[in-house]
């Protein structure tokens, strides 16, 4: 069996939780092999994110480069060409980072590219056989990927359950000069915070969430009423974001906020991954779609086939009198 | 007496104006004229229109609505002044124009003598004193009264009160000279020994006259003289100042009626004078520059008159939406005299689009109509909104929220992007099928085709229209069918939105069908798709609204009503704007719910033509403009106004807009709307056994 | 600047029905209607509105087969003034890589400036543009949300990352971008803009053309292939109120109050 080996990202030395995310794809791929770690960076950041994943990873390969201070893919990549061994099996996040670095590194490794999995079974030898998703995720497929000249694999965030491992005390590999000087022809400026919208999602326990089945902008304020019966906030996916009908501010997903609300309304929201990614905490999802077969169905916790446009007044109305009765 | 000497006294000073007033004559003349000719040049650049068919319609269009005043009583006091102007001004035309030509012998009119000259005199010392009287009572409503609809919101400029009240002056000044004229030369005439005319008792001049009567004959004269020099002055200074503003429709009115559409309910075609297969060759489609207009609409633009009647009752400009007909057409005249200005060089060419329209102001018009039917110099506005439209799809430049459903229906021909093969879904729902079968037509079809539409197949509210209306249908034993899958949106809305590609690819797939299946005529109760059959389709059968078949067969016996229900609601029907206003279909609706026994009906006050539109169909339903309040949510106060809590209409679209208005407008549970097939097919008695009933057309 | 477009036709999501077919090895396909794939429509919105500003062409290329020439024709259209067509049977059953290398080996036959693909098709890879750009050894970005032209030979750049914000780089000439919807608003394109470019001929270009080793594309040069398609069983899913509207309402408010959504 190949090595395996797991881009960390991290943030100010805290790793993210897809590492663990993905020591449980490599546990997956192969029970009994050890998975190596690898991280870049530079300064006590790196050295902090690297001693702490010594408790879960056999080895940790610590890159440390000026240039990798802020963690830019093209420099990554080039990075990683001059260190990873031919053959290997590189395990990465899908989210933007992820589709930043990925495609290009597997070209450069010559390897197979197998993005975006939920699952992966790597006991036919030089084939590794995952599952995707397609159509927005209407559709899962099997897919199989010839390996013999290693692979480059995305997962999906949240497909691997991390998984309650033997502590381990791994060893720090400085592989930073084998990487030496760095440069590409891209190079970071800065970053552009999200505006601050009049209402901070992030901080509400609950969340009354609306996708394209809300259908016109008009038809927020059903929404909003049923918010203000629950104390809650109206945030939306990104459909909603794109046609203008709330701001950025409000859009939960991977390009938007993360939440960890306590109960969870997704309306009219088929339930894509990349708007999922953004709801963590395990929640209490309840989902209420006119379309029986809206990949939604597969996560939230209770489901209603019903048009949310009659529904949510309905519900709302019901509330009201609720607190109206035990007012009194 | 020295009745010559004084007599020649009296003339002898208009004598010697002679020269004088000839000079002003041909002066003024030549002025309009030039004046009138650098007015017409934009009209020679502009794209042609087809006007000059069936004089003899024409004529009886000019007859009515331009000797007749027929729109003017609508809005009852600036009506009737203007009925009283305008009938004073053809009186006085004759007049005046005898005036200018030179003194008659006895002040009376050149040519006719006797009676009939002294008749004319009598009518006309009263015509211009009424006229007089008018412009006093027009400058003190103007001034003091201020109705609201001559207001000029900030947005579109400045008040030109000022400029009215100049005019209505000299208005005012013209017909006091020719008193004047008339009242010092019958009172020469009198000092002189000499017959005078004898002027019509309480008339301005009559009165004048008596103020004269001391005077003395010099100055009897010299009045004469200078009375005579103002009236020419004014007359000439009016005539070349009039093309300046809103009263050139003075001069144009009568040939913008003349000239006025005939059709309703029709939209013009892309260019007049080309056929649909030589369209390819246009380079540039729709109104993009000002040149782009017809001749015709650029004479509207002339002639609107700024009397606001049109934004009055436009239920776009009433919502909020930045439209205002009345000014589209006044920014537009404005334009056209500055760029085509009386001395120097044309400036033309320069895009329509955020210079002098926005397109957000293009794209809020419903199309209802309002702003036609009561305009009394009969603008058209619809044709110029849809030609700007076509110039706007042509560019590209299409609200986002438009762009989908017009994907939706170039691909599957609908703009919900449903399947094709679930239009006819409706026919299979459970309960519905056991008692009524509706058949998908083939080549043996029936005779009578039930054109759905889009909506009215798709959505699942607007689902139980279709099926009201087939129960109706199949009650009265028509024998009928619908095309299903094989039926593409009526396309109406498409076209009024500027697409006018695939508008026809739309309709050539319907049209085909439509003839494959062999029917003889259309029944539909969606007055959209019936327009667009009626006008927009060539050599489609005859199509009537479920409305006319209901009231038809309710008065040949065939459908009789059981009691409503509940006796304490109270009804009220909203006119659908094109099964009304464009179509002309007011009663039978009406009859059909005054033939429910016990059925209580109010009329609200904004009925028949004067309907406010519901917030509009079609694409509009996609469209997502900037308003203040729905349209829909007017209409809605409008019928609890009325003391109605039950509205009755005609059309899925007003279904849609009328049902979510009620929501917005917190009226849920005060408040229902129905559908007049709906409300027929739950009224409608059955035999309790199947008997055989022959619909009122012999199937 | 010369840009290039790749672009793909894809079964148009909201106006199909995407459901297994019989055999359970593909979609069924009967009924669906093809456009364009939207983040490529952006791409060549994008690259539409960079031309106005800087001048330029733009050049829509797909790898398909005459099927596919569809959506060049509506992209030129909508203001690009050319489109080509790479077709050949050996291209067919080409994975992510193969397509990759199809479209370098048309790039490095032609000077462009900077090349455009949307951010991801229907099967979610997001794979094309970052490898064409490896194969071609320019300088990559994903998610491009933002460009602005600095010089000939340089742009500047928002990407979109996680929270709403923006990481903003600098990246040299020639580069590839993969373009993430909502950077613009695209144009209408008509029916009569369409009817228009409807017999232009599109150039097509084959193995022969491009100089390719056939054994690197199509079904056995490829190392990714989908074995089937499938619905997953549900597994735990959600637990389903089956009931009346009035009866789910009660049921919900119920459980919504044991969780603590209500106070």
């Amino acid at each position: 069996m190949p090595r395996i080996f797991a881009y960390v990202v991290h943030k100010g030395g805290i790793a993210d939780d897809s590492a663990a995310e993905l020591l449980a794809a490599a546990r997956k791929i192969d029970p009994t092999g050890s998975v190596t770690a690898v991280v870049t960076g530079f300064g006590p950041n790196l050295d902090r994110i690297s001693e702490s994943l010594r408790a879960s990873f056999g080895e940790v390969w610590k890159i440390a480069n000026q240039s990798l201070d802020y963690p830019n893919a093209e420099l990554i990549r080039k990075a990683l060409v001059k260190v990873l061994p031919s053959g290997c099996f590189v395990l990465i996040p899908h989210d933007h980072f992820g589709i930043d670095l990925a495609p290009g590194l597997a070209v450069k490794l010559n390897a197979a590219f197998a993005p975006d999995i939920l699952d992966a079974d790597g006991s036919m030898g030089s084939n590794l056989n995952v599952v995707r998703q397609e159509f927005g995720g209407q559709l899962s497929a099997h897919v199989r990927c010839d390996v013999l000249a290693g692979v480059v694999v995305t997962v999906r965030p949240g497909a691997f359950k991390p998984a309650g491992s033997n502590p381990v005390v791994g060893l720090v590999v400085d592989k930073s000069v084998d990487v030496g000087p760095l440069s590409a022809g891209r190079r970071y400026l800065e970053t552009v915070a999200a505006e601050a919208g009049d209402v901070d999602i992030t901080r509400h326990n609950v969340l009354v969430s609306i996708g394209r089945g809300i259908q016109e902008k008009d038809n927020i304020g059903i929404a909003q009423e049923l918010a203000n019966v629950l104390g809650a906030a109206v945030s939306c996916s990104r459909p909603v974001v794109d046609a203008k009908w709330l701001e950025k501010s409000r859009q939960v997903g991977s390009s938007g906020k993360t939440v960890k609300p306590k109960v969870y309304l997704a309306c009219g929201i088929s339930g894509a991954f990349q708007h999922l990614a953004g709801i963590k905490g395990n929640p209490f999802i309840v989902a209420i779609n006119k379309n029986p077969k809206a990949p939604i169905f597969q996560v939230a916790d209770v489901g209603i086939v019903d048009d949310l446009l009659e529904f949510l007044p309905e519900l709302t109305n019901k509330i009201r009198e609720m607190q109206s009765v035990s007012a009194k | 007496m020295v009745s010559s000497a004084a007599l020649s006294e009296l003339t002898s000073s208009l004598e010697s104006g002679r020269a004088l007033f000839l000079a002003i004559h041909v002066l003024g003349t030549l002025t309009f004229a030039y004046i009138a000719w650098r007015r017409l040049i934009p009209l020679l650049h502009a794209e042609r229109d087809c006007r000059f068919d069936r004089p003899f319609a024409r004529l009886g269009k000019l007859a009515k609505f331009w000797f007749g005043q027929w729109k003017h009583p609508r809005y009852r006091t600036a009506g009737i002044l203007h009925i009283l102007i305008f009938t004073g001004f053809i009186l006085l035309v004759i007049r005046s124009f005898s005036l200018l030509a030179g003194v008659s012998e006895n002040g009376g009119v050149v040519g006719v003598s006797g009676t009939a000259s002294h008749l004319y005199n009598v009518i006309t010392d009263y015509a211009a004193t009424v006229v007089f009287l008018c412009m006093l009572f027009a400058i003190v409503r103007r001034l003091v009264f201020r109705p609201a609809r001559y207001a000029v919101p900030e947005r579109y400029g400045k008040a030109r009160t000022a400029d009215a009240i100049f005019l209505l002056a000299l208005i005012a000044v013209l017909m006091a000279a020719d008193g004047l004229f008339s009242a010092a030369e019958a009172a020469g005439h009198l000092k002189a020994g000499q017959p005078a005319e004898a002027l019509a008792v309480l008339s301005l001049p009559w009165v004048m006259q008596i103020v004269l009567a001391s005077a003395s004959l010099p100055t009897l004269g010299k009045l004469c003289f200078a009375s005579y020099l103002v009236h020419e002055v004014t007359f000439y200074f009016l005539l070349c100042y009039r093309p300046f503003g809103i009263q050139f429709h003075v001069e144009t009115s009568l040939f913008n009626v003349y000239f006025s559409k005939l059709e309703r309910g029709t939209v013009k075609p892309v260019r007049w004078g080309m056929s649909e297969g030589q369209l390819d060759q246009i380079k540039s489609f729709g109104v993009k520059t000002f040149e782009d207009f017809t001749w015709k609409h650029m004479l509207d633009f002339y002639s609107c008159a700024d009397c606001g009647r049109c934004s009055d009752n436009c239920p776009a400009n009433a919502a909020g939406r930045p439209l205002s007909p009345r000014f589209l057409s006044i920014k537009a005249r404005d334009y056209a005299f500055q760029h085509y200005p009386m001395f120097g060089k044309a400036g033309n060419g320069a895009p329509l689009i955020g210079s002098l329209f926005s397109e957000d102001q293009i794209w809020s018009c419903t199309t209802c109509g309002a702003c036609e039917e009561e305009c009394p110099l009969l603008v058209e506005y619809i044709d110029k909104i849809v030609d700007l439209r076509r110039g706007l799809i042509d560019d590209g430049n299409v609200p986002q929220s438009l762009q989908k459903p017009l994907k939706a229906l170039e691909s599957r021909g609908n703009p919900y992007g449903k399947m094709e093969k679930k239009r006819a879904d409706w026919v299979s729902a459970k309960e519905f099928q056991q008692t009524c079968k509706v058949r998908v037509l083939d080549k043996n079809g029936a005779s009578t085709l039930y054109f759905v539409d889009s909506i009215t197949s798709y959505d699942d509210r607007m689902q139980s229209i279709a099926r009201s209306t087939a129960r109706v249908l199949d009650h009265v034993g028509e024998n009928f069918g619908i095309l299903g899958a094989a039926e593409r949106d009526s396309g109406h809305e498409v076209r009024r939105f500027g697409e006018e590609a695939l508008f026809e690819a739309l309709r050539d797939h319907n049209i085909e069908a439509i003839q494959a299946s062999g029917v003889k005529r259309i029944v539909t109760a969606d007055p959209h798709a019936l327009n667009a059959l009626k006008h927009d389709y060539k050599g489609a059968p005859p199509v009537e609204h479920i409305s006319q078949v209901i009231a038809r067969d309710v008065k040949a016996g065939l459908i009789k009503f059981q009691p409503v229900a509940n006796t304490n609601d109270v009804y009220t029907y909203h006119d659908p704007c094109y099964l009304g206003r464009h179509n002309l279909v007011y009663e039978d609706p009406r009859e059909v719910l005054d033939a429910i026994p016990g059925l209580k009906r109010v009329e609200m006050s904004r009925s028949r033509d004067r309907s406010f539109c519901c917030g509009g169909g079609g694409l509009m339903l996609f469209y997502e403009p900037k308003e203040d309040e729905r349209m829909g949510v007017k209409r809605v106060r409008m019928a609890a106004e009325a003391g109605a809590n039950v509205i009755v209409t005609a059309c899925p679209f007003c279904m849609a807009n009328i049902e979510d208005a009620i929501k917005v407008a917190g009226f849920e549970g005060k408040m229902t709307v129905i559908d007049l097939a709906e409300l027929a097919d739950r009224q409608m008695l059955r035999p309790a056994s199947p008997t055989v009933a022959t619909s009122s057309l012999g199937g | 600047m010369e840009i290039l477009v790749c672009a793909r036709r894809v079964p148009d999501t909201s106006e199909n029905e995407i459901a297994l077919n019989s055999a359970g090895n593909d979609i069924e396909r009967d009924e669906l209607v093809y456009s364009i794939n939207e983040p490529d429509n952006y791409a060549v919105e994008e690259a539409l509105q960079i031309v106005a500003r800087v001048g330029g062409s733009v050049t829509v290329v797909t790898v398909g087969s005459e099927d596919d020439e569809e959506i060049l024709r509506r992209e030129m259209a909508m203001g690009a003034s050319h489109g080509v067509l790479l077709s050949d049977d050996a291209f067919i059953g080409s994975d992510g890589r193969g397509i990759a290398a199809i479209l370098k080996s048309f790039v490095a036959k032609g000077n462009y400036d900077l090349i455009l693909t949307g951010v991801q098709a229907e099967d979610g890879a997001a794979q094309v543009g970052g490898m064409l750009a490896a194969m071609l050894d320019y300088p990559f970005a994903s998610l491009v949300n933002s460009i602005e032209v600095l010089d000939p030979k340089k742009l500047k750049i928002g990407r979109e990352i996680e929270g709403g914000n923006r990481e903003i780089s600098e990246i040299d000439l020639p580069c590839v971008l993969s373009i993430q919807t909502g950077i613009n608003e695209p144009r209408y394109v008509g029916m009569r803009g369409i009817r228009a470019v409807a017999s232009v001929p599109i150039p097509t270009h084959g193995v022969s053309d491009l100089g390719i080793d056939p054994s690197t594309v199509g079904d056995a040069g490829g190392k990714v292939k989908r074995v089937d398609y499938f619905v997953p069983v549900l597994g735990k899913g959600a637990e389903m109120l089956s009931g009346s509207r009035e009866e789910n309402i009660d049921k919900l408010v119920e459980l919504i109050a044991a969780k603590g959504g209500l106070n």
